[in-house]
Order: structure tokens, then sequence, then C-alpha cells
């Protein structure tokens, strides 16, 4: 009889085994997929995984992985502190979107004026656009005590509606022709969120990333706020013991979490989408919190998962483009890869022992 | 060193750009960017349709490739320039929304040609192309009219954009021509594609009195809805939707985009592509009505399609005045036709249309 | 504006058979959540039956076999989620989203093959004389075997969780499953039947949309449908009776709004269609008065340690 039993600490060994295993199980079992569809399995996760980083072009797709990954990293960052501490945070999407409007209307609304104020000033507005956004699950949750995973949720869907409902109204291009959607903020240059250096992906967007990681792993390590969010996520009552005060940290990782998002939407909108459509969101919200998971809520793993999921979409999609698989084999195959690496996580805090049990 | 990497990158990719052809491959290599899955039975099928099309009529000559499920934004770009990179010598991107990263691209890559479908923005090497639906729209129009008995036309309505408002407009006016008495139902359902929306909009409209249901969406919900209802009359839109017919599904308009297709790559083969603004029709083969069935009766049809046919030569157009808008101004005067950029950026009904266009 | 054009007695029978789908998969996750278990992939469990449900009933040419088929399909697709959560502990919320990634690519595999079919149709249910009594007749008795058999399960699972052991045992897993294990049940076990139960649930309300509501097989179909159902239990807060009244009220505005549209009253469609989620909401702010609503044990992983 197998069984599971609790590792005293979490197994480092394993932490780090289980990525690496989680991937090889997803090449043997993505290969039989592909091998089934009539493609050459080895060639296809060549393509998927070789082709963006070291192929003949991969100085256009490297910089690419961080346009796509910068928005997951810097979503999935804010959310991995809530996650900690058991704050459930799932509407980064709304913030996202609720970012991105606030930005972009603040933007659009000095067209055509030019001033380097302007792009300071959206950053701020989308911030407060995502952060409002999220204060509202955690003001009903401090107030009330409503359940924070299912509010943030529904709030999704309100701002998917509000984002339509800007892309045909209020936000619509005038010169546009009558076509929903705004101007093009690419072409509006005090709002223009350009590349850093031109070919390189570091925009904006990848440089708030990199910062938020950073100020994430100080504040975890280093900071009393960080001890708390720790604490509440392990030992909620010991927490209150050792004075944390659960109020004040729903607020602040809903709030910080809800500021991220509202960045990373922002970022997106100013820069590589350049304009509010009704598809803008493109789900980046949702998927950050797999991320989040994948890189076991740290800020260094959270990184290197962001990096990993947008190497499948670019990846993905030259798949699909060179050898013809069809999108949704790219997309069973990363359902694959994130219920290996959800699954294989086990071994980390548990390990097998084989032996007699009593009956449990 | 890695920041001069992705400089001398940036160099290599202009330096192919302008080698893509140059190279001497003998296959020309025509990619497509689609929006939606190439199984959603609808836009995205028929441009699928279109990219089959080109390797059927053009044999070893080319080779396509196609990414689905490219959504509008930086997605759509990598793509578009992945497909550059690997040497496409023309790429037809099939989204609205699709428009200023195709420009983006282009200008990045100035020997590839590029096709972007609905969109108004060109460049030397940026062709864009449309399809007049709304002349099918006129013979929609006229079928119905002719057809309702409780004289009233539902019609489901997607977003608020000059194109459906173009078609909306279109076929009342030759509804209301053969049949004064006629009114439109419209219900705008705020999505091109959510099958369970449509039927339902199509069963509030069947249930408030319509027995000619008309659609400017792309799933067959309505067809399903009309057929369980009996006495309901539909037309396929964008695709054929053949299974439906003779009745509920009456005729169709369909998204012909096969002889377009294979016209622009012969082109590219040719060497004689340049970059134009095509918005075709019936005419040319864009638009094509699909056959009218038996259930409508035989006058019906010759008069359908002698409208057809009239509207192919150039000798009818849809929008001949004298028209008034919805507000009892003047638009046409008699015999005046409408000009291109007018129906363009349509964002007004025509005289008796009841309702208001959504803000 | 031509309000006398709505009948109500038609709107409300569209609305029960608009509703059925959200239903059925509300239904089940309320079991899944009563269990203390939070699946957030019912739209990837959805448009697989719709899919499973499609492409029997089409080989067989019978739309009941297809519903079985749907219901065997969604429940081997949550099978996977409770391997994942139950066996390997791993996290609900992002072991949900990954099972509706994964479902929406494996729907859209197997329906290559099935787009632009059209599949058998189910017919109504024969209650005779019945459907004509005016009001009630249409209301009532012209609907298809589905939609009751989705009403039934409400009154099934409603009298499961009330009135039999097994659904206090579930509710007991649910409420707090330390307690549970202690007094000897066996949590894993009753957790994984009732995550599959939910996935059939979900299944069937997917092959609802493909068989009879649309009925079509398009990639992407469900577009959406199984968030809301989330919406839904949460709405009713945990309790099936309030599913079915919740379910009607959301399929309610959705066909309201379509037929005042038809009827020529300008409304604001985008802000009529974030109602269900805010007045969800709003429920969800009321209820906090009332905190045994909600499972205790909601969304947290359980292990026994010895």
């Amino acid at each position: 009889m197998i069984r599971l039993e609790k590792r005293p600490q979490p197994s480092r060994a394993f932490a780090y085994l289980t990525p690496v295993l989680a991937v090889l199980a997803t090449f043997v079992f993505g290969g039989i997929l592909f091998a089934a569809l009539g493609k050459d399995p080895v060639q296809s996760i060549l393509t998927i995984f070789w082709e963006p980083l070291f192929g003949e072009f991969a100085f256009f797709y490297r910089p690419q992985l961080l346009i796509k990954g910068a928005p997951l990293v810097l979503i999935a960052i804010g959310l991995s502190l809530g996650f900690k501490a058991g704050i459930w945070n799932i509407g980064a999407e709304g913030q996202y979107i609720m970012g991105a409007l606030c930005g972009a209307g603040f933007g659009l609304a000095f067209y055509p004026a030019e001033s380097a104020l302007i792009f300071p000033g959206m950053v701020l507005a989308g911030a407060f656009g995502g952060w409002l956004w999220a204060m509202i699950p955690a003001l009903l949750k401090v107030r009330f005590g409503t359940n924070e995973i299912l509010v943030s949720l529904m709030l999704v869907y309100v701002a998917e509606q509000f984002l339509a409902s800007m892309s045909l109204g209020l936000l619509k291009n005038p010169e546009g022709f009558g076509f929903p959607g705004s101007r093009n903020l690419q072409q509006y240059q005090s709002a223009h969120n350009a590349e850093l250096i031109a070919g390189s992906g570091m925009h904006w967007g990848v440089v708030a990333a990199l910062i938020a990681v950073i100020f994430a792993y100080v504040l975890l390590a280093r900071h009393r706020l960080g001890f708390a969010v720790r604490v509440t996520g392990d030992a909620p009552r010991a927490a209150r013991f050792a004075g944390v005060n659960p109020s004040r940290l729903i607020l602040f990782c809903l709030g910080t979490s809800g500021l991220l998002a509202g960045l990373a939407g922002l970022f997106e909108v100013a820069g590589p989408a350049g304009q509010v459509s009704i598809d803008f969101n493109v789900g980046y919200g949702f998927t950050a919190i797999i991320v989040a998971f994948l890189g076991r809520l740290h800020p260094v793993g959270i990184v290197l998962a962001g990096l990993l999921m947008a190497l499948t979409y670019i990846g993905g999609d030259i798949a699909q483009s060179q050898l013809g698989l069809p999108a949704a084999a790219i997309q069973v195959f990363q359902g694959m890869l994130l219920f290996f690496l959800l699954a294989l996580d086990l071994f980390t805090n548990y390990r097998l022992r084989i032996g007699r049990v009593e009956t449990a | 060193m890695k920041l001069t990497t992705f400089l001398a990158g940036a160099a290599v990719a202009l330096g192919l750009a302008t080698g893509a052809v140059a190279d001497g491959h003998e296959k020309t290599k025509v990619g497509f960017v689609y929006v939606g899955p190439i199984g959603d039975g609808g836009w995205t099928y028929e441009h699928n349709k279109g990219r089959l099309a080109v390797e059927e009529a053009l044999g070893d000559k080319v080779e396509t490739v196609y990414v689905e499920n490219v959504a509008e934004g930086p997605d759509a770009e990598r793509v578009m320039t992945q497909m550059a990179l690997d040497g496409a010598d023309l790429i037809f991107t099939t989204s609205f929304g699709y428009m200023d990263a195709t420009i983006n691209v282009a200008q990045k890559f100035p020997n590839v040609k590029f096709e972007h479908a609905t969109g108004y923005k060109r460049a030397e090497n940026v062709s864009t192309y449309s399809a007049r639906f709304y002349e099918g729209r006129a013979i929609q129009g006229h079928i119905a009219g002719k057809m309702t008995e409780s004289n009233i036309i539902g019609y489901i309505a997607s977003y608020p954009i000059p194109e459906v408002i173009r078609g909306i407009n279109s076929a009342y006016i030759h509804a209301a021509k053969v049949n004064p008495d006629v009114e439109f139902k419209i219900i705008w359902v705020y999505t091109w594609f959510d099958p369970a929306k449509e039927a339902d909009a199509a069963k509030a409209l069947i249930e408030q009195g319509a027995d000619v249901v008309l659609q400017h969406t792309d799933s067959t919900a309505p067809q399903a809805a009309a057929q369980e209802a009996g006495n309901v009359m539909t037309f396929g839109q964008a695709s054929d939707m053949a299974q439906y017919a003779p009745f509920p599904r009456v005729s169709s308009i369909i998204d012909d985009w096969a002889p377009y297709y294979i016209a622009r790559t012969q082109a590219v083969i040719d060497g004689t592509w340049e970059s134009m603004d095509t918005w075709d029709g019936i005419g040319p083969g864009m638009v094509a009505i699909g056959e009218i069935s038996d259930a409508v009766p035989a006058d019906v049809k010759e008069e359908a399609l002698a409208m057809k046919a009239a509207i192919a030569d150039g000798s009818y157009h849809p929008f001949t005045g004298p028209l008034k808008k919805q507000d009892g101004s003047d638009w046409l005067a008699d015999g005046e036709v409408a000009d291109d950029g007018t129906l363009a950026g349509m964002n007004f009904y025509v005289e008796g249309i009841t309702g208001e266009i959504p803000q | 504006m031509d309000l006398g054009a709505i009948n109500p007695i038609l709107l409300i029978a569209a609305l029960m058979s608009a509703a059925t789908p959200i239903l059925l998969a509300a239904t089940g996750e309320l079991v899944v959540e009563r269990s203390g278990v939070l699946n957030l992939g019912v739209e990837g469990m959805m448009i697989v039956g719709a899919i499973c449900g499609f492409a029997i009933a089409v080989e067989t040419g019978s739309p009941m076999i297809g519903f079985v088929a749907a219901a065997v399909g969604g429940a081997a697709l949550s099978l996977l989620f409770a391997l994942l959560t139950q066996v390997a502990l791993a996290n609900q919320v992002a072991s949900g989203l990954a099972l509706t990634l994964f479902g929406l690519g494996l729907s859209a595999l197997l329906g290559q093959s099935y787009v632009g079919v059209k599949p058998p149709r189910m017919g109504d249910v024969d209650f005779g004389l019945l459907a004509d009594i005016p009001v009630l007749g249409p209301i009532l008795f012209s609907h298809d075997p589905v939609l009751y058999i989705g009403v039934l399960l409400v009154a099934a699972v409603w009298a499961t969780l009330k009135l039999t052991r097994l659904g206090l045992i579930l509710r007991a897993v649910g409420e707090n499953h330390d307690a549970a294990h202690a007094l000897g049940y066996k949590v894993v076990r009753i957790r994984t039947l009732a995550i599959m139960f939910g996935g059939a649930l979900a299944g069937m309300g997917g092959a609802y949309i493909s068989l009879i509501r649309v009925p079509q097989w398009t990639e992407g179909m469900t577009a959406g449908v199984g968030w809301i159902a989330l919406a839904l239990v949460v709405f009713a807060s945990w309790k099936p009776w309030r599913v079915l009244l919740g379910a009607y009220l959301f399929g309610g505005i959705t066909q309201l709004q379509l037929n005042l549209q038809g009827a020529g009253v300008a409304i604001p469609v985008e802000y009529l269609a974030m109602s269900p989620y805010i007045i969800t909401i709003v429920v969800l702010v009321i209820l906090s008065a009332d905190r045994s609503a909600a499972p205790g044990s909601l969304g947290r992983t359980f292990h026994a340690s010895n």
C-alpha cells in the first residue's frame, strides 16, 4: 500500500526537480498527442521550446518573451502575496481591464497635447484603476466578510462589459470611421509606452515587473509586512497573537495585486497593444493565477514560470504556422504542462511511503 | 553582449526582409492570420476555405501557412512578423482589429506584401479588401419584403458599427420598397459569435411575430430556432448554411474570398502586385448569393435574380435616391447614388426604421 | 415601442429552456462546493460535454444516448481535476483554471469533423391534452425531457442533502473535513464522487446547448456559460431551490433584454449584461449576515495526516 506522508520540511531538491520532471512528462504525453495528430513529435516539441530560444530567429523571439511574459509576471507577483496569506484575488483580469481603461482614458483626455507629464499621469491612473477595482472585494470582505474569490471573479465580467461599452462609446476613436476601439496610443507620443531600446522588448512594463519581483523578494524576506503575509498563510491563529491586523493585511494584499494588475493593463494598452478595444483583454489575469502557482508563489519562481508560459504561447504559434498543428492541440499541450506542474509539486511537500496503513 | 545581440538581430531582420523574395525560393509562401478557430463555421471558416482554394488553384507554385485564434494586438503583430521571418511573400490578416499591427509589421518588411481585411489603412505594401455585403442584403430585403405575412422582419445585429448598420439599411430599403407595411425589429447581441445568445435572440424575435429572421452573426443557431418554429424564413450568413435548405434557409450571402485570394497570390507570383483598396461585391464574386430555394415563389425568385444581375453589372446601386435619413432629413436626391465614403462610415438609419442605434 | 408584442407566456417558456444549461451545471457545482471543493473548471467540463454529447448523438442518432455520453465525458474530465486536487493535493483554483484551458482545447480537437453537421433533434415530451391548457400548457407541458430532468435533479439534490445520511455526510465533509475525517468518513472518496457528479451535470449542461438550444457544434460554443453557473451557485447561497430560482432569474434577464430590444425599447445592453454579476455581489453582501451559508472548508486542501 502506498501512502503519502507530509515532510517536516519542504524538500528543496524536489522543489527544483519537480518542474523539470513535469516538463519531461509533458514532452512524453505531448509527443504522443502530436504523433496521434500525424506530426513528428520531436520536431513539434523542438519547435515549441527550442525555436523561440535558440532558433534562427531567436533575436526576434527572445524580446517577445519579455513582452508576453512581463504582464504575466507583474500580475502574478501581486497575486502571490495574497495567495501566500490565504487571500484569493482571482479577479486580476478585471483589474487589468480597469487599469488599462483608466490609464488610457487619462492619456486620451489630453489628446493631442504633448507633455512629459502625460505618461507618468497615465501610470498613476492605471495603478489607481486596478487598485480601486480590487478595493471592492477587499472592503466587502473586511466590512461584511464576503468571499473575495467570488466577488473578484464577478467583477471581471462587470469590467468586460464596461470595456465593451467604452470601446463603442466614450473612448471610441473619433477618426475611426465608426469602428469600435480607441485611438492608437502608439501614435500619440506623450502617451506611448515605447520600447526603451528598439528591438529589445524592454518597455516600462518589463521594468515594472522587475522592480515588483525585487520588491516582493525583499518584502517577503526582510520586511515585517512580509512576515505578516507568511505567518497568516501558515498559521492564521498564530498571526493574530503575533499582532497581525487581518483587515489591514486584506486591504494591503488585494490592493497591491489590483494595483500591479492595473499597471500591467496600462503598460499593455499604452505599449504593445496600443488601443482599447472590445477584445483588448486576452486572459492575462487568469493565466497569471496559474503562473503564480507554477512559480510556487516565490518571486524568482514566478519569473521563470511567466517566461515558460510565454514560451509555450510563442512556440505554439510557431508550431501552428510551421507544422500546421491546430491551435487546439497547443492548448491541450499547455493544459498537460500545467497539470503535471501542479500535480508533481506534491513531492515537494510530501513523500511516498510504501507500507501498511491503518484504515484512514 | 545581450543588448548588442538584440541590435544586431534587428539589423539582420531588416536585411532579411529585403531578401525575402530575392532569395529565390521556388514556392511563393502565403500566410493567413485568423482571429477565430477555423472550426467556427463562419468568418474564419470562410477565410480558410479561401486559403484551401489558393492551394488547389495554384498547386505546386504556392505554400500556405496559417495561425488560428490569434488575439488582436501584440500577439497578432508577433505572428505576422514570424510569418515574414519564415519567408512569407504575402500575408492576409483577416480581422479589422489587426489593422495597426499589419501596418507596423509591413513597415519592417517592405518586400513582403500584406492584405488587411475590412480596414482602412494602406501603405506601399499593404492593400485592404472588404466585401460589399450590403449588396446581398438588398436581395435578402427584397425576398423578405415579398414573403413576410406578418410584415414583421427580425434582425439579429452584432455590434453597432457601420458595416452592420449598412446591412440593416440596405435590407430595410428593399423590403419597404416592395412592402410599405414592413416593420424591422432589431436586436443587438453585442457578439459576433455566441450560438446560445443568437438562438435566444431569434426565438425572441419569432415570439414577437417575426416570420423572417435576418442575421449578422455567424452561427447557425437562428436557423435552428426558425426550423423549430416551423413557419419562419432565414438566410444563411457568411457561409451557405445549406444544411437548413430548402426551408427555413431560403438563400444566403456567402463571403467568397477564394477568387480574390487566388488573384492576389497570382499577382505576387507574376510580380504585378500593387497596393490597392478593394471593395468588391456581387460582380467580381466576392459576395455570392447562395441558391434561392424552391420555398420562394418563382416570380419572387426571378425578381431577386434580376436584381442580383443588375447589381453585378453595375446598373443598379442598392443605395439609390430618393432616400431620407431616419430623422426625415434628405440624404440622397432622386437618382443619386451613395458615395463609398458615406457608406464606409454609415452611422444612421434610413427613414422608416424605428428604434435607435445604441451608443 | 410596442411592449404588447412581448408575450409573457412565451417569454417564461423560453427562459426556462435558456436557463437549463446553467441550471444543470450549477446544480452539479453546488454539490461539489457543498463537499468543500471549488472547481473553477465548469466551463471546460461543459464544452467537453457539449462535444461528447453532440458526437455520440450524431453517431447513434439518439439525443438521449448523447446526453448520457455528455455526462460520462464531463465526469471523465472532472476525474482529472479530482486526481489533481484530491490525490496530488494541488491548489483547486489553479487546477480548475487549467482544467478549463485543457477542456477547451480537447473539445476543439474532438470536434474537428463535426463542424456544420446537424444533430438529431430531440422532441418535446408528449403530455397530450395537458399541453393545450391555456397559460399553463405552454409554460409547463411543452418542453424537452432534459429540461424536466434538470428540475428533477434540483429536487433530488435538495432531498439528498436535506433528508438523507449521504447528504449529511457530504455536508459534514464540506463544513469541516478534519472533523469528518475524525468521525471516520472517507473525505477524499466522497469529494471525488461529488466532483464527478458535478462533472457529469456540467457535461449535460453543455450538451443541452449543443443538442437542444442551438443545436450545432462549433469551437468555444459555450461562450462563458460555465462562469455564470459558478456565479449562480453563490447567488443561490448553496441552496438547490435557489439555484433554480436564480437560473430562471439570470435566464429571464437575458430573455427580457432581448425581448425589450425587439419591442423597440432602447436599453444599454452592456449595463444590463452586467446586472446578474452585480446582483450576485449584492446577494453575497446580504448573505454575509448568515455566516453559515458558505461551506466551511470551501477551497481548502485536505490531507489526512496520521
